[in-house]
């Protein structure tokens, strides 16, 4: 079933499209990178100070919501470019054990950033410092496995 | 032209570039450090810029942003380094041919010159402005020039991992 979804991918014509031609591959890859760049920025930035690394002077809602528009605004760039990518070698994608890894790291991820991480972030949720401190760390470790999965693909 | 070329090709014959650009795992794992690090380094980097250019964390001061960033930046930058070296000691004939290293290389130059200009210039004086909102128009043009930097380096570098553009210019 999930086979077909991924052959269905693969035959769409953006796949297709991307497949055949020589610059839309790399130039998508390409602002897929500068998305994922922005992302380790802003996890790192917040997560840092979550932690208490850095910045303990500094409120962590201030960073917090100065990161949030670039946050958001690279996740949907990530997820718009990262779909495209995946069409036009689906196939390749579905019998990738790097991609599916990366993919469970993404779901949790984004579940974990925006149903708890940003909530305690942005102190709608008032946490003891052990909990603040093990948010951070854990948003780090995920958002590092998607990186990590991401970079596998090319090889696994 | 010539003594760089004969230089890249002994760089290839030795049994260290070979070893490296034969190995599955180790050039793998070098290439996913490249990258992780260029995420801690480029993106602290864009969030500090986006705070020179007074675009987000007006609420934070400038110089403590740079302050307690710069030793994750720098750490970042040479774990970068080192890689990116280690990338370039495994295929160096084909990168250095490659119109998109050359390109890379020329803005990493004006990005280290963008970085030397800000820190000789506004930076000196940054105890009059580092608490502002909107930094001094000096400090937000070098934030700017950084963004815009990296953005190329980075577009430049991902295109040199693909042949089809070797023989495009050379």
């Amino acid at each position: 079933m999930l086979l077909s979804l991924f052959q269905w991918c693969y035959n769409t014509w953006t796949g297709a499209g991307i497949r055949g031609s020589t610059w839309l591959f790399p130039f998508i890859e390409a602002i897929h990178l500068l998305g994922l760049v922005m992302i380790g920025g802003t996890v790192l930035l917040v997560d840092l100070r979550l932690t208490g690394i850095v910045l303990q002077r500094q409120r962590v809602e201030d960073l917090a919501r100065g990161a949030r528009p670039w946050l958001i605004g690279s996740i949907i760039t990530m997820l718009v470019t990262g779909v495209l990518l995946m069409e036009s070698e689906a196939l390749r994608c579905y019998y990738s054990p790097a991609f599916w890894m990366k993919m469970i790291f993404l779901g949790l991820a984004i579940v974990f950033t925006f149903g708890i991480r940003q909530r305690v972030a942005l102190g709608e949720i008032p946490t003891a410092p052990f909990w603040t401190k093990a948010v951070g760390f854990v948003s780090i470790i995920l958002w590092s496995g998607v990186g990590i999965g991401g970079r596998g693909i090319a090889f696994f | 032209m010539v003594y760089g070329h004969q230089f890249v090709e002994w760089l290839a014959s030795t049994s260290g570039s070979i070893a490296l650009h034969e190995s599955t795992y180790v050039y793998t794992a070098v290439e996913g450090t490249h990258v992780l690090a260029l995420c801690v380094f480029a993106g602290l980097t864009a969030m500090v810029d986006l705070r020179l250019m007074g675009i987000s964390f007006r609420a934070v001061p400038v110089s403590e942003m740079m302050n307690r960033l710069v030793p994750w930046m720098i750490g970042g930058f040479v774990l970068m380094v080192i890689t990116g070296a280690l990338l370039f000691y495994a295929i160096p004939v084909r990168t250095y041919e490659n119109v998109f290293a050359r390109a890379k290389l020329v803005f990493l130059i004006l990005a280290g010159i963008n970085v030397w200009l800000f820190h000789s210039g506004i930076y000196l004086r940054m105890n009059e402005w580092g608490q502002d909102p909107i930094p001094p128009k000096r400090a937000r043009i070098a934030g700017t020039c950084s963004i815009f930097l990296w953005t190329a380096i980075i577009i430049a570098g991902r295109m040199i991992a693909y042949n089809w553009f070797d023989n495009l210019f050379v």
